[in-house]
């Protein structure tokens, strides 16, 4: 192979919010591969670009940081790729450090570090149009010559500058051979040496940089409404909730029709294909399973749409400061709010953006609890009991009795998330919580090809999920729920027969006592799947025809206890339900271990809370 | 003087980071309270100015930090000496 074909390794590093996502965008286009880097759980964002000399590049996006000197995961993969330390990922041959033009200082010490690693680096100036249009006056030669590597100005969104820096690629190309061959050198600075780097960097600034003539006025302005102790907090429940409003009611025409296409396939196979056990796997096992989780796609969509869109604007880290406070009375980092915020869709999303947090405890407290929260999955076992049991009825003249029970189910979810923050975080893991320590940067207009980026790789990461982890779990229960087939001449479901129907039956000395009859525990085995996946076993045990709703409301008033409803809606506020989240909670915490302790606590919370709920409902309603 | 001692419209000059008697310290290690100080810029000579405090026990507190804005919490603004002369003051307005 030629030289000149051998592509070229360049990472890109910088502090957060510097605009090198949208770089690493403009750079390579369509050519990026999302995945994670092997053992840990950090998105490995790579990209292709060719230089104007016709070199191939290889472009790899790394988390943002301040310092080499790693705190949270985000940040230890930023370092080992670096320094070469991460298995099966050699070091780059080119650093780029990206600076956002306008906010220099602490960007100029990280530069500082990564030219201490001692690999070829260049600084890209991003945002530059912005730092113009402030007036602020960079003398480039004089910077370049301080901090002696090349400088380039780039405008990541309007594509100004790629060339220049790809150019700056092949300048030093010849470098980079020549350096590949030096061990790396870094070791952590202490404070001392942290001091000195700071002044350094501070003369270096003060003697090339002169501050802006048109400062940005307008940041501070919006600080002064959005960080406001009142009105920002009402402005922040007020995003949340039109992003509620927004998941839940805009995602329901497409989940609609993802639900009907996936009806539609099913009936398809159930047609065409003789009646069987392939027949059955392909309808009941894997489209049923696959369309299940594929219909919470839209409210992820959306949600991330939202998600990344706060973020880029600068919002998110406003949204941190007002609830680190709430957040801080159970035990919780300001930064838990948004893996929080996520479980409302989904608990997946949610435990993998727990990321963001730099504490290991804080993280897996937060990780622990993110179930808690209600996620769209338990809405449609709140719905079918709720409409069984709880008569359509106003009370207060404008409350409608089953909403007020919707909402309390929900109420019941945070509380009983924060709660058990506040147990695990001041009673088991009694140690002071981790210093609340953010840049509220500049807000910018975000550019919306970027977002729409970002949450098209959030929806291929869920699907690539979905596809694998998922679907596994999906084809166990279908297995579990399918065989041994009846005996010939059975009567009654053929889910009866079945390992799920023999475990039904053998938890029900179990369950009795919570009010659950033989046919709910059945029920709670395929609805390990996904909860919402109940509903379709209720109705298969129940020998529904179909997915009747009505049919099936009618039966369950019938054949339930007002106690025994109240109690499976208890249990599902609490009870770990779904296989997925704990592959996923197995996947972010690296064993086993983690999502045993949170199937344990979750599952005898469930317990004790349909436990209560029953015997209560049982004196009151008889 | 320290930061956490400070309100709303204060503005000053960092004159140092003391994390003795720091409850954080304990936990992280004073140097490693220091760097995390020192790495999003509370470094001495560093202007500020408190522009928010959170509802609930003025917590945390939003600043700005010569050019760029950072929040924190009151208990680690207690690692941090500042000086609010008027001279220190004047040296940090705008």
């Amino acid at each position: 192979m030629s030289e000149a074909a051998r592509p070229i390794r360049i990472a890109l590093v910088g502090n957060p919010n510097t605009g090198k996502t949208s770089l690493f965008n403009a750079l390579t286009g369509a050519r990026q591969k999302v995945a994670n880097y092997p053992g840990v759980t950090v998105e490995r964002k790579e990209g292709a670009a060719v230089t104007p000399a016709g070199r191939p590049v290889r472009i790899l996006d790394l988390p943002g940081t301040y310092s080499l000197r790693a705190r949270s995961p985000d940040e230890v993969v930023t370092r080992d790729v670096v320094l070469g330390r991460l298995n099966g990922e050699a070091a780059p041959e080119i650093l780029v450090c990206v600076a956002d033009a306008t906010n220099l200082r602490l960007v100029l010490r990280l530069a500082l570090e990564l030219k201490q690693v001692g690999r070829p680096l260049v600084l890209a100036l991003n945002m530059f149009d912005i730092a113009e249009r402030q007036g602020i006056r960079i003398d480039l030669e004089g910077l370049s010559r301080a901090l002696g590597i090349p400088i380039v100005t780039t405008v990541a969104v309007r594509k100004r500058g790629l060339d220049t820096l790809l150019a700056q690629v092949d300048a030093l190309a010849g470098q980079a051979q020549g350096a590949a061959a030096q061990p790396l050198a870094w070791r952590e600075p202490s404070a001392t040496e942290l001091r000195q780097a700071h002044r350094d960097a501070e003369r270096i600034l003060r003697d090339h940089v002169k501050p802006p003539l048109r400062p940005d006025t307008w940041t501070g302005r919006m600080d002064g409404l959005l960080l406001h102790p009142v009105a920002g907090t009402i402005i922040l429940f007020a995003i949340l909730f039109l992003m509620f409003q927004a998941v839940f009611t805009w995602a329901t025409p497409a989940m609609d029709l993802i639900d009907a296409g996936f009806t539609a396939l099913g009936d398809l196979v159930k047609e065409t294909l003789p009646e069987g056990l392939l027949q059955s796997f392909l309808a009941d096992g894997v489209i049923a399973g696959v369309g299940s989780v594929l219909v919470f796609l839209p409210q992820i969509l959306i949600l991330f749409f939202f998600i990344i869109f706060l973020e880029d604007f600068g919002y998110m880290a406003r949204a941190a400061f007002l609830m680190d406070r709430m957040m801080g009375v159970a035990g919780l980092h300001g930064r838990a709010f948004i893996p929080l915020l996520s479980s409302f869709a989904c608990a997946i999303p949610g435990i993998m953006s727990a990321r963001v947090i730099d504490n290991k405890r804080d993280r897996l407290t937060t990780i622990l609890v993110a179930p808690l929260t209600t996620c769209s999955a338990r809405i449609p076992v709140y719905t079918l009991v709720i409409a069984a049991f709880i008569p359509d009825r106003t009370v207060w003249g404008f409350a409608s009795l089953q909403g007020l029970v919707m909402f309390g189910l929900y109420a019941v979810g945070i509380s009983s998330a924060l709660i058990v923050a506040f147990v695990i975080r001041r009673l088991i893991w009694r140690s002071a919580s981790d210093p609340f320590l953010i840049e509220l940067p500049s807000y910018k207009l975000p550019d919306l090809k970027n977002v729409l980026r970002g949450v098209l790789t959030r929806g291929q990461i869920f699907l690539t999920r979905a596809g694998t982890t998922i679907f596994a779990m999906m084809v166990l229960i279908w297995v579990l729920a399918t065989f041994p087939a009846p005996p010939p001449g059975a009567v009654g479901p053929a889910i009866d027969y079945s390992f799920a129907g023999m475990i039904g039956h053998a938890m029900l000395p179990v369950l009795a006592p919570i009010g659950f009859s033989w046919e709910m525990a059945v029920a709670l085995v395929p609805g390990m799947a996904a909860r919402e996946v109940a509903v379709g076993a209720l109705g298969t045990v129940y020998s529904i025809a179909g997915e009747n709703e009505a049919g099936l409301v009618a039966t369950l008033a019938a054949k339930w206890s007002m106690a025994s409803a109240l109690a499976f809606l208890a249990w599902y506020v609490f009870a770990p339900q779904c296989l997925s989240t704990l592959a996923v909670v197995k996947r972010e915490t690296n064993g086993w271990f983690w999502p045993f302790v949170m199937f344990a606590y979750m599952t005898a919370l469930a317990y004790v809370a349909a436990f209560a709920t029953f015997r209560i409902a049982q004196a009151v309603f008889g | 003087m320290r930061l956490s001692d400070l309100g709303r419209g204060d503005r000053g000059v960092v004159r140092g980071i003391d994390t003795h008697g720091h409850a954080d310290a304990a936990e992280l290690g004073h140097e490693e309270l220091e760097r995390r100080l020192l790495e999003i810029g509370f470094v001495e000579g560093a202007h500020f100015q408190v522009l928010q405090e959170g509802l609930i026990g003025r917590d945390p507190m939003a600043l700005k930090l010569d050019d760029m804005r950072v929040a924190l919490r009151r208990r680690e603004a207690g690692a941090i000496l500042v000086d609010v002369t008027a001279e220190a003051a004047a040296e940090a307005s705008p």
